[in-house]
């Protein structure tokens, strides 16, 4: 890999970012900089004047790149996208990734494949933690709704909590729900009957 | 049966009507398709993935899909469109400082897009002459109607939209914010951005694209060429599908419970209110509530305009070679016009009504220039003084 590329993340996510810009940097590419902040977006590309762009794709700005492709004034290089014709493995495991590359100045495509493939395993990477994360997260607030609607079971019918969770349970067992969906029909009866 | 599970990409804009009503409606359900409606945030992202058959089907730019039919600014991939999903729709919305300077350097209504074109030619002028930075307007893609209708009307009064002014793409979203902090003085977008951008008192409507060129094919429902060779009667469904929701989408009887259908969070997401000026062509242009009413805002399957008409495909090629996005070649011309498939169109839905009515005499009704004719580009091409037609 040839660690005088200058390379460009454009992400709004700074977390990814870092992520992405850390595994850049154990490559041993030392010219990274990220940009998190929209406005003037080809002005601040143009100054740094990058080799390649690396813009995740649920950023609207990825059309703004596109305007590097049209012949003007202010593009010094050429631009391409990673991809081509020959190359629709390529394309399709990185909008799966959710990444998308610029390269700028005709550099060989070669010598940038294996940045785009370590781009594409960071922003899988990211993906599955965030997954992990809105797991966590919604097992956590599926466990706060099942506690209350075990208070309100326990209070209204006077059952210990044990036998509370077991009627959820049996109840979302014959409806064929979540015990999490229950837990939140018994929460809104009880509000409707306050 | 995986030709019956569909996914059709769409961008949040009033004319991705048709699509949404197909599906939220359940005209697409009852042509025996499952249709999963995805909304997608970039016009790059949406040529991509309709490329590698992500999407089945895409909400696209006109201009988009004759690109990427020609292999333009990036990877060649036929597409072809069966049916539009609207004429006209986009206005030219600029800040209250721009506003002001072209009514001051007015001779005449600029209500008249000449009278505006030849304003903003001195309003330039004059900023130039007393060193001030150029004016910036936004538009939403390289390859857009945005574009060259923004150009179309700037070079009519004189204005090089490459020399005099600064042309950038934004994304929608961004077009209202780039307005408020005076990123850009003005720009071209779809509905609903221009409505936000004078709801929020930051932006005049100044005109409204149909004022400039009375006829531009604006969306088209995009297919990779190939699929569609592959799948002709889920295409031909699909077409169906969307002719109902656009009758369903003008019929005025029908237009609160459309309106109910586009404005949520998950469809276009802005007020119903808004939708509805752009649906019944009754904009309110300003920030003190003057309107305007354009019975030709935005045409969604009104007066055959659904119908694919090959010569606005020529029309838009010919935009693009006189902005230097194209080289002029016959080859190029056909291949542009094979992109528009009336054929298709008329395969879906039988035999159809094709005269289409109250069109402009040559199909375009420019306010500018001779009559187009889709036999001579060359001759659209050497009407005018601007541009940049490559040396053959």
């Amino acid at each position: 890999m040839d660690p005088s590329f200058k390379i460009v993340i454009v992400d709004e996510n700074p977390v990814r970012a870092a992520i992405l810009e850390e595994g850049l940097r154990e490559a041993g590419h030392v010219h990274v900089v990220r940009i998190g902040e929209m406005a003037h977006l080809l002005a601040r590309i143009y100054a740094i004047d990058p080799d390649v762009i690396l813009i995740d794709l649920e950023n609207p700005s990825r059309d703004v790149l596109e305007q590097m492709f049209q012949v003007s004034r202010a593009v010094k290089r050429p631009v391409a996208m990673f991809v081509d014709q020959s190359d629709s493995a390529s394309i399709e495991a990185a909008v799966d990734a959710g990444v998308s590359a610029y390269i700028v100045g005709g550099l060989r495509k070669e010598r940038v494949q294996n940045i785009l493939d370590l781009c594409i395993s960071r922003f899988n990477a990211f993906a599955r933690l965030q997954e992990e994360l809105d797991r966590t997260r919604s097992a956590l607030e599926e466990r706060k709704v099942i506690d209350r609607a075990k208070g309100i079971l326990m209070k209204a019918k006077n059952l210990t909590e044990e036998t509370a969770y077991a009627l959820l349970r049996k109840t979302a067992m014959n409806e064929n729900k979540k015990i999490a969906e229950v837990a939140q029909s018994v929460i809104t009866a009880a509000e409707l009957f306050k | 049966m995986s030709d019956k599970r569909l996914r059709i990409g769409f961008i949040p804009l009033c004319d991705a009507a048709a699509s949404i009503v197909a599906v939220d409606k359940g005209f697409a359900a009852a042509e025996g398709l499952d249709v999963e409606l995805v909304r997608e945030v970039s016009w790059s992202n949406m040529r991509d993935k309709l490329n590698i058959g992500l999407f089945h089907a895409a909400h696209m730019i006109a201009p988009i899909a004759i690109a990427s039919s020609l292999g333009l600014g990036h990877v060649k991939v036929p597409i072809v469109a069966p049916f539009v999903l609207g004429v006209n729709g986009n206005a030219i919305t600029v800040s209250p400082a721009l506003y002001a300077s072209i009514a001051a350097m007015a001779e005449g209504n600029i209500v008249n897009p000449m009278v505006s074109a030849c304003a903003l030619a001195r309003v330039v002028a004059s900023r130039k002459a007393k060193g001030q930075e150029p004016l910036t307007f936004g538009m939403t893609f390289p390859f857009s109607t945005h574009n060259c209708q923004l150009r179309f009307w700037m070079a009519a009064g004189g204005v090089d939209s490459d020399e005099d002014v600064r042309l950038v793409v934004l994304p929608p979203p961004y077009m209202v914010e780039s307005l408020a902090n005076k990123h850009v003085d003005g720009f071209c977008v779809g509905a609903p951005w221009n409505s936000v951008a004078v709801d929020l008192g930051i932006g005049f409507m100044l005109h409204f694209v149909s004022e400039i060129i009375g006829r531009v094919a604006e969306k088209v429902l995009a297919f990779r060429s190939r699929w569609a060779q592959d799948h002709p009667d889920a295409l031909s469904k699909l077409v169906r599908a969307h002719a109902r929701a656009a009758v369903f989408i003008d019929d005025v009887a029908k237009r609160d419970e459309v309106v109910a259908m586009l404005a949520p969070a998950n469809r276009i997401g802005v007020s119903p209110e808004v939708v509805r000026r752009a649906l019944d062509g009754r904009m309110k242009v300003a920030p003190d509530g003057a309107t305007r009413v354009d019975e030709n805002y935005l045409l969604v399957g009104r007066n055959g305009s659904g119908r694919p008409d090959p010569a606005q495909a020529a029309w838009l090629y010919a935009q693009m070679v006189r902005w230097g996005q194209a080289p002029l070649t016959k080859e190029m011309c056909d291949a542009a016009k094979a992109v528009f498939r009336s054929d298709l169109y008329d395969a879906a839905l039988g035999p159809v009504q094709k005269t289409v009515l109250g069109e402009p005499a040559d199909g375009i009704g420019a306010f500018a220039g001779p009559p187009f004719d889709p036999r001579d580009i060359t001759g659209h091409l050497s009407a005018w003084r601007i541009g940049r037609v490559p040396v053959a």
